[in-house]
Parts: C-alpha cells; structure tokens; sequence
C-alpha cells in the first residue's frame, strides 16, 4: 500500500516538479531541455496514472479507493479542511485523459511553438495547468479540489494571453478569468454551506449524510454549485469567455478550453451525484441549462468563419450535451461524452493548429480551401475526427452521443428531439468546416499557398494518435443493444451506486426502441452531410463577407449580440457606478464633509481670537460676569 | 524582559543613527532590524516552549493615575510584533539604491516607529497602549512631511488632524472606563475590561462607538477614509508600506484588544451595522479602485477593500473570522508592502505612477512582472497563496454571521480580479512605450525584497498552521467572553 500512496502523490507531484524546474531556470535551460523536462514529468505522470488505473482494476469492485492524507491545511475552530487526495474510479478516468491527452499536446507543442521566444515560459504554464488540473479531479474535499478550480483558471489566463503584447489577447484572458471568477463566487458560497449543514467538506461525507438533509439546502448548495460549474465549463450565461479565449496558442485551446479544464463542471457534478440527484429542481436545471447551451452555441457555430471560433462554439455546444447527461441522471453517458470528446476536440484542434501552422497563421476558412493534397496527414485525421463528432458508427463520438439521446428519449421525446436538432447543426457546422477547409479551390494567397508544408512528426504522431483514440474511444462504453456490456457503465457504477438507488425512476429503453432511435439519428445525419456537401462542396459556397450578411445571418455572425449586451448591461454599469461614488460620494461628497470638519478647526480658531482683544478692561467684565454667573448657580443650585 | 527589549533596541539603534549620523546608517539600521527581527524570534521561541512568563513585565510607573509600565504578548500579540518586526527589515532594504536627503534621520524614525509599534502590540495597560499609539504618529508625520510628494504639507496634516481626533476619541472613552474601573482606579486591561462590562447599556453603546470611531480611522474603514489615498499616495515609499503594512494593523489589533473585550453588550448590539459598514466599504472601495487612473492610489482603495473585509471578519465574533483577520492581518502586510515596493520600482525607472503613461514593462523586465504576479495572485486571493486563506475564512465567517452581507463580502473575489488584472494589463502587458522602453529588470537588493516576499506569500497560502496555531488560543479566549451569546446563535 506504501508504493500506491507514493505513486498516488506522484501524480501531481511530477508535473509540479516539471513546473518548478522550467519555470525557475525559463531563461538557463535549452528549448529541448525545457521541453524534455516538460513532456517527460507529464508521461512520467501518465505512466503513473496508468499503473494506478491496473491496480484499481485488481481491487474487488466495492473497495476501488485510495486515499491519501498529507497535513491539515486551513484549520480555525471547528473548520478543518485537510489537503487530502482521492482515486476512485471516476477520478481515474480523468487521470488518465489529462496525463494521457496531456502528454500529446506537450508533444504537439513542442513543434508547433519551436519558434517562438517564450517557448520556455510557455512549458512551464502547461505543466503547472496540469498540476492544478489533477488536483481538480484528486482533492478528497471540497476545498482541494477549488484550488485545482481557481488553479487551472490561473493557468488558463496566463496562457489566454501568452502574447501578452496583444492587448486583444489580455482583454480576452482578463475575460476569461472574472467570467470564471463571477461562477467561483458560487462554487464558494455552496462550499460555505455544504460546511454549515454538513460540518464536513469531504466528498464522502457529505454524500453519506446528504440523504438526511432537507431537499431546500441541498437545492441551493447544487444550485450554487452550478453557478460555478457555468463558469469553468462555459454554460449559458457564463459561456462568453471560451469563443474569445481562443486568442490563446492553439495548443492550450485543445488541452485547456476543449479537452480537460472545460469539462470540470462536468466533473464536480459527476462528484456530486449525491446531493444532485436528491434535489431534483437542480437536475432540471441542469438539464435545461445544459441542452440550451448545446442548441444555443451550435446555431452560432454555423456562422462563425474562424475555424478555432467554430471549433470554440462547438466544444460550448458538446458541453452542453454532457451538462444534458447529468441532468438526466445518466452521469455515466456525461462521463463518456466528455472521454471521446476528449480526443476528438483535441484532435480538431490540433488539427486546427496543424492547418494553421501551415497556412503561416491563417484562421479564416474563407482564405483556406482545397487543403487536402497539401496537408495529407492532418486532413486524414482531422476527418476521423468530424466522423467522429458528428456521431458516425463505429467512431468514438456515435457511441456516447447515441447514450446521451437515449437517455433523453427514455425521459421525455421532446428533450430528445431538441438534442438531436443541436446534435444535426454540430453535424452541418463541422461538414461545412471540413468542406471549407479541405475541399473546393485553393483560396489562400499564393504567397501562403509557396510556404504550404505538411506539419512535422511531432505534430503529425500526436494527431494520429488522437486519431486511433477518436476511432476506438467509443468500444468502452459499447450498448447492449449493439452486443457490449458497456465497460464503462460497469466499471464506474460504484461511484453511482448510490445516486442511482436514490432516483425515483428507471427509464429502461427496449432494444427496438434504441434500433430505431439510432437508424433515425444515423438517417438524418446522413442528409446533413449530404447538404452540407452539395452547398460547400458542389455548389462551392464561400461565407460572404460579415458586412454583407442580414436578417438570422448576420445575428448568428454576431453571436447573438450577447457580449455587446453584457456590455451595456453588467459592463457599462459598473464603471458608471464606480465614477459615479469616485466623483461625487467620494470626493464632493465624503472628503468634501471631512473638510469641512477640517477646516472648521481654524476658522473657529479665528472666530475664538477675537476674544483675545488684549484689552484688559474687557477681560476685567469677562471676568466679573462669570464670578457673577458661578455664584448664582451655586446659589441657586 | 524580551518585550521590553523588543521595544526599546530599535529605539536604543535610532538614538545611536542620529548621534552618529553615518554615511551607513542604512546598514545600521537594517543590521538593527535583522536584530529585532532575531530577538522577536527568540520571542516566538519561548512563547512555543512555554516560556511564555519570560515575556511578561509589569512595574508600576504612575501610581496616582494608575499607569503601569505592563507589556505581554499572547499569542495575537506575538503575530502583530512578528510582522512588524518580519517587515521592517525589507521596508528599509527597499530604500537601498535610491537617494534622499538626511538619511540618518530617515533610517532613525523608521526606528523610532517600529519601537511605538511594537509597543502598541504588547501593552496591556490602557493608557500604555494610548501612550504608544500617539508615539507612533510622530515619526511616520515627519516621514511624510519631509520626504513626501507634491502637496505633502496640506495632506499629511490632514492625516495628522483626522488620526488625532480618532486617538482623542479612543482618549475619552479609556479615561471613561478607568472611571469606572472597581477600588483602585488602573488602566490594567482586565480592570478596564471588568469596567466596561459592568457599564449600562447606553454607556457600553456610546463606548464602542467611541472606541470604534478611534480604530475605524486608523484602519481605515469607510467611510472615515478619505485621509488614507491621499497620504498613501504622497508618503515616501517606506511611509507608505509602514502605514498599510504595519501601521493599520494598529486598528485592527485595537479592537480585537481594546474593543471586543471591553464592552460586549455594545459590541453585541452593534456588531451587525459594524459588519453592514464594513461589507459597504468592501464594494464601495473596490469599484472606486476600479476607475482609478494612478497606480498608487488604486492599491490604495485596493487596501481599503481588504481591510473593509478584516473588519467585517471581526465583528463576527466567529474563531473563523478572528482566526481569518490575524492571518489576513500577515498576508495583507506582505502583499501591501511587495505592491508599494513595485510601484516603487515603476516609479523608479519611468517617474511616473499614471497607468495611462506605462505599459509593455513585461517584455523587458520578467522577473519584475513575474514578482507583480505573484503578489497579484495573493492580492485577489487565488488558492495556495496566503490572500487565500484569510480572505477564505473571514468571507466563510460572514456569511455564516449573515448570508446576504456574506454575498455581498464575496464580490470581492470577482472585483478584486477587475481591478488588479487591469493595473496588471494596462502596466505591464501590451507593447513598450518610450518611457518603459529602457526598464531595466530588478537590482540584486530590489529582488533580496521581492523574492523573499514572494516565496512568503506562497509558504503561507500552502502551509498556514503555524502561524494559526500561534493565535489560535488566543482568539479561543477571546471568543469564552461571547460563548454564552454565540451558543444561542
């Protein structure tokens, strides 16, 4: 049990090491030191998490658990929080996709930053986010895991605006972090009284004696909860800052904003189960928020022309459908959406990069165009990875996605029909992508078009590798239906077990049922992509340019307006307010009082001289009438 | 004895840097600091191995008024003297490099402050404590007067007027309760805590707004404030960091001292609109910050900000809120003084403190901009740094005294992070300008005061239990007053 202790601290440990030792030498060490280091502490971690994973599996079922107590962090009274890890099945599964995934994007990096001056300072940023992002998932409390929370959102500012001489980059990652402050205003407060009700901010005692607290607490410490989980994982209405934190290299778009940090809300909910599932107005909340967003963000996705903004609306929209999941009390489906989106988003993005790179740092896909030839590898790739979203058999997206409308079918059609409607526009949206990108006429310059170049190995394995993950992620979690026994379901079923005997019903889908919710799914996604080929590829539509659109066109291009109406709504308002209590409360108003009081003291010292006449009569009949006024009272008195 | 010797050798050091007038003094001085420093360490020695008579002392001085020369230090006493003495050091090393006039007298009245400083956090004798907290006022006056900015006369009398008042205030209601102290009057703190508590409920209500008023001003709270951006603002660098860092505490430790103890049922009574005032001052000084276009004056309504919140954190009456304002108390001095000293810096190279005249500073002095982070980062509270950890209990303790004043308190965390990433981005992100195109990155002593501060910062915000452990029975017997009170609760 000793060495599983030491190899459970590791975990975090490596990547911290690989932080300090870069981060402290950034100016000493080499680009292939750095990057060494770098990479290494994160595969180290991987190998780590990967050996933990076989040891949970050699554990009988009920007693997969390992904790670990290192001291007694905040402590003050009765309130004691301890800095503590936990593995458990469903953290393992996380440890695994931020080593795993994590340790490819450090690969990619590595030649997609090579020129770049901050390349040190920039391995340094990812390793120390992966240290806070494990935390995230291994924190046995509450307040552990909020260091992670704050932690990543640290590392995801830094890194938003790594080219720090773009001011556009800072305001977006100045976004990004008060947007997420704004969500962990809540998280806290639901800490707060989980601490109040519950005496206790550890996971598992909270979840042993939720079951006796009255559904009005738990409504709101879930609800808060969520507040925060709307920020980190960019929901409706906290979902701005992802689409603007894509001014952050490419890379960290795919570690950070699509494969790891985004889904935490989707992780404390998952941790949570308890308390979620025994509040049900929070559950519906979730779900309405979580499929709202996912509709919302994939109608703006269809008009954006910046292939990181589509791919940004599309991770806002996927998230959504995980947030669904949950909601409905599928918590394994939410957990599997966020396993293969995982690799397919990374995929995307780096792709993404890949194409980018190429195109000497061309994003407008109206510039791209007929890319395939050029840029083989990346585009073979990127295709498993658009199969793969847009929910094609046997690629890992259909798999999770079908679970997640299975779930929704089994509780109300309508929900279903709406999932479905988000999950077509995703199709549309990434066949128009891949369309624009990689078909149809070369519309680059041909300056760009002479410097064209397929990317190198250190781009081309991690996306191949992606790739293999995008095609078979999906057999963990293979239905019945379709002749599995769902691993995943199994293997995750502990960290539920309780959750599950809690909620009132068990939608149960026959096997006819699911056949033909999926021949339905598979035939409509069909015609999309059939549509999207005839309109981008036959008829070689290019998007218009922005000024030129009208009417739902030119809405969508905006985003809805929403961030010009948080603007004049939140925005505006606030610094209205602080001019107003900086010029006229405080200064003609507060100050102007104080000296008034101040400059009192002289003028009354004024007023008072005069009595210093130094005429001594007048002093003589001062003196008479006081004798006069102190015998009277004394008389009278 | 110690105490006594922690009181009077930064006296005896500034008695000798004037008589000598050295082309060293500032050696001198920060070897006397270094030394301060050590003996407060013994202190903290004897007071862990239980020791803790050794720092007792107790003479009568002024028998007929009762005075008494009695210095102690619990625990909350101890951590007040270890940051005075903890900071003091770095105040004076952050002067190194620049020149000013009359250096002796310079390096000698940040002497003479630390000794009334100190003494204000040992004294357990009522006029004893008023005493050293009217000493205190002299040295950082003349610091300001002297080596000041633009304006210094007009401000730093205004600072002068506004604090006095307060002190008279504090004066009124001290003589007050000796009056009413039983047989023989005294100012022994436990003859004036038996005096207060023994007084009707109007006069304990009349005391404390007294004795808040006293200790509201000093801090500042709003909305009796408007002296402290100002002086902050005008001060010489090391005023400025002896005023937030240490000075302020002085209200801070005054009602945790001199307040709390004295009057419960006043402080009972008006512990709600006290937290309500404080929770205001939270919100109202930090969008104030927000708008503010010198870099100076926005840490400044920055402090307010986090003091405001110190001070709703006591008004509780909560081990949280107590335990969260002492180590608040720490981190706020470090953060405040790490601040101040980058402005200093800034100040240094470009002469300018405008945000609109600087920018870009990032690109040619890392290590300059990758201290402010930190620094920043325990400003706005991230986890793991110390920021956190205060600001994490006092804002838990309001809101379990009071949930929507907790909310309230909480937006903190969301305009701390507007105001501190704006001055962040508009100083030292974006492309250099003229005036910050020839910065040159930190000196070897600018970094010998950044760097430890740093690491400082992040050693608390990881491992904060030895400094709570030192107050933590102090507060507890603080708190057994209100036990009966909070039980209902």
């Amino acid at each position: 049990m000793v060495s599983i202790k030491i190899l459970t601290l590791l975990i975090p440990a490596l990547p911290l090491a690989g932080f300090l030792l870069v981060a402290l030498n950034v100016k000493r060490l080499s680009h292939g030191v750095a990057s060494f280091i770098a990479c290494g502490s994160v595969l180290l971690s991987f190998i780590a998490a990967v050996t933990i994973f076989s040891q949970l599996l050699g554990f009988p079922e009920g007693s997969r658990l390992i904790t670990v107590h290192l001291f007694s962090w905040i402590k003050a009274g009765n309130f004691d929080a301890s800095m503590a890890l936990l593995i458990d099945p469903l953290t393992s599964i996380f440890l695994l996709i931020i080593t795993g995934v994590g340790f490819l994007i450090h690969v990619y990096s590595i030649g997609y930053m090579h020129d770049d001056t901050g390349f040190n300072r920039f391995f340094s940023y990812l390793n120390l986010f992966v240290f806070f992002m494990l935390l995230l998932v291994m924190g046995s409390n509450y307040l552990v895991m909020f260091i992670g929370w704050e932690g990543v959102g640290l590392c995801s500012y830094l890194l938003i605006g790594f080219w720090f001489k773009n001011q556009a980059y800072n305001d977006a990652a100045n976004k990004a972090f008060i947007m997420n402050r704004i969500g962990d205003l809540g998280l806290l407060l639901g800490i707060f009284l989980i601490f109040i009700n519950f005496r206790s901010l550890n996971f598992t005692d909270v979840a042993s004696m939720a079951p006796a607290a009255s559904t009005g607490t738990l409504t709101i410490i879930t609800i808060l909860l969520f507040i925060g989980a709307m920020g980190k994982s960019a929901q409706i209405p906290l979902y701005t800052w992802l689409p603007d934190a894509m001014a952050g290299p490419t890379p960290v778009s795919a570690l950070i904003h699509a494969a790891t940090m985004v889904t935490a809300g989707i992780y404390m909910i998952a941790r949570n189960n308890v308390i979620y599932t025994l509040s049900p107005i929070s559950m519906n909340l979730v779900m309405i928020v979580g499929l709202a967003t996912a509709l919302f963000a994939a109608t703006i996705a269809l008009k954006q022309n910046d292939i990181k903004k589509v791919l940004a609306y599309s991770t806002v929209s996927q998230l959504g459908l995980m947030f669904l999941a949950l909601g409905l009390g599928a918590f394994t489906a939410g957990i599997f959406h966020m396993a293969t989106h995982a690799f397919f988003k990374a995929l995307l993005f780096l792709g993404a990069g890949s194409v980018i790179h190429a195109l000497s740092g061309e994003q407008d896909m109206r510039s791209m165009g007929g890319l395939r030839k050029y840029l083989p590898v990346t585009f073979a790739t990127f295709l498993i990875g658009v199969l793969a979203i847009s929910g094609i058999p046997p690629f890992a997206g259909f798999f999770s996605k079908d679970e997640i409308l299975a779930n929704a079918y089994a509780h109300n059609p309508i929900l279903w029909g709406v999932a479905l409607l988000a999950s077509l526009l995703t199709v549309f949206y990434m066949f128009r992508l891949l369309y624009l990108t990689f078909f149809g006429d070369v519309r680059a310059s041909h300056h760009v078009m002479s410097h064209i170049h397929e990317s190198p190995k250190s781009i081309t394995v991690p996306l191949i590798c992606l790739g293999v993950l995008s095609l078979v992620g999906g057999f963990i979690g293979v239905p019945e239906a379709l002749g599995g026994s769902h691993w995943l379901n199994e293997y995750l079923s502990p960290v539920f077990a309780q959750a599950a005997t809690l909620s009132e019903s068990h939608h149960h889908l026959d096997h006819s049922t699911e056949y033909t919710l999926m021949a339905v799914v598979i035939g409509f996604t069909v015609l999309v992509i059939i549509a999207a080929y005839v309109k981008y590829v036959k008829r070689k539509h290019v998007p218009v340019a922005d000024a030129q659109l009208s009417g739902p066109s030119k809405i969508l291009a905006n985003k809805y307006y929403i961030d010009e109406i948080y603007n004049t709504l939140i925005v505006k308002p606030l610094y209205w307010l602080s001019n107003v209590l900086d010029v006229f409360v405080e200064r003609m108003g507060i100050d102007f009082i104080v000296n008034i009081f101040g400059s009192s003291v002289p003028e009354g010292g004024k007023i008072t001289r005069l009595t210093q006449s130094g005429s001594i009569g007048y002093y003589i009949f001062l003196m008479v009438i006081g004798i006069v006024l102190i015998v009277t009272y004394t008389l009278i008195g | 004895m110690l105490t006594t010797l922690l009181i009077f050798f930064p006296l005896a050091a500034a008695l000798l840097i004037f008589v000598l007038k050295s082309k060293y003094s500032h050696v001198i001085a920060l070897t006397a600091a270094c030394a301060e420093l050590i003996i407060s360490a013994v202190a903290v020695y004897q007071f862990k191995t239980g020791g803790s008579e050794l720092l007792r002392a107790n003479y009568q001085w002024i028998a007929q008024i009762g005075l008494s020369y009695f210095v102690d230090m619990d625990g909350i006493s101890l951590l007040l003297v270890l940051l005075t003495t903890g900071l003091v050091p770095f105040i004076i090393l952050s002067s190194f490099g620049r020149s000013f006039s009359k250096p002796s007298t310079f390096y000698g009245l940040i002497l003479v402050m630390q000794m009334a400083l100190v003494g204000v956090f040992v004294a357990q004798d009522g006029l004893l404590f008023y005493l050293f907290w009217e000493v205190a006022l002299i040295p950082i006056y003349f610091i300001c007067l002297i080596w000041g900015g633009e304006n210094r006369g007009k401000i730093t009398f205004k600072f002068f007027v506004y604090t006095l008042a307060g002190s008279l205030l504090m004066l009124i209601a001290l003589i007050y309760l000796y009056l009413h102290t039983p047989g023989v009057h005294s100012f022994d703190a436990d003859a004036l805590y038996a005096a207060g508590a023994s007084l009707s409920y109007p006069e304990q209500s009349l005391i404390f707004w007294f004795l808040f008023a006293a200790f509201a001003v000093k801090m500042p709270v709003f909305p009796f404030h408007t002296w402290q951006p100002d002086t902050y603002s005008v001060a010489p660098t090391q005023g400025t960091m002896l005023l937030s860092g240490i000075m302020l505490k002085m209200g801070i430790y005054g009602v945790i001292r001199w307040l709390i103890p004295v009057v419960p049922a006043g402080v009972i009574t008006w512990g709600l609109t006290a937290v309500l005032i404080s929770v205001i001052g939270i919100i109202y000084a930090s969008c104030i910050a927000i708008v503010q276009k010198d870099f100076k004056r926005l840490i400044a309504y920055s402090s307010i900000a986090h003091v405001g919140l110190i001070a709703a954190g006591l008004f509780t009456l909560s081990t949280t809120g107590l335990q969260g304002a002492m180590i608040q108390m720490i981190s706020h001095g470090i953060v405040v003084v790490g601040m101040f000293f980058i402005i200093d810096v800034v100040y240094d190279r470009t002469k300018t403190t405008a945000l609109a005249n600087l920018g870009g500073i990032r690109n040619v002095a890392p290590q300059l901009a990758t201290a402010f982070v930190i620094v920043l980062l325990g400003s706005v509270a991230l986890p793991l740094t110390s920021g956190f950890i205060g600001e994490f209990l006092l804002i838990n303790s309001v809101f379990q005294y009071h949930q929507w004043l907790g909310v309230a308190a909480g937006l903190t965390i969301i305009l701390g992070a507007v105001y501190m990433l704006r001055t962040f981005q508009k100083s030292m992100s974006g492309e250099t300008n003229s005036l910050t195109a020839s910065f040159t990155d930190l000196t070897w002593n600018e970094k010998a005061v950044l760097y430890p501060l740093a690491l400082l910062i992040i050693l608390i915000g990881v491992y904060p239990a030895p400094i709570l452990a030192i107050s933590e029975p102090a507060v507890a017997k603080l708190l057994e007053l209100y036990s009966p009170i909070t039980a209902i609760r």
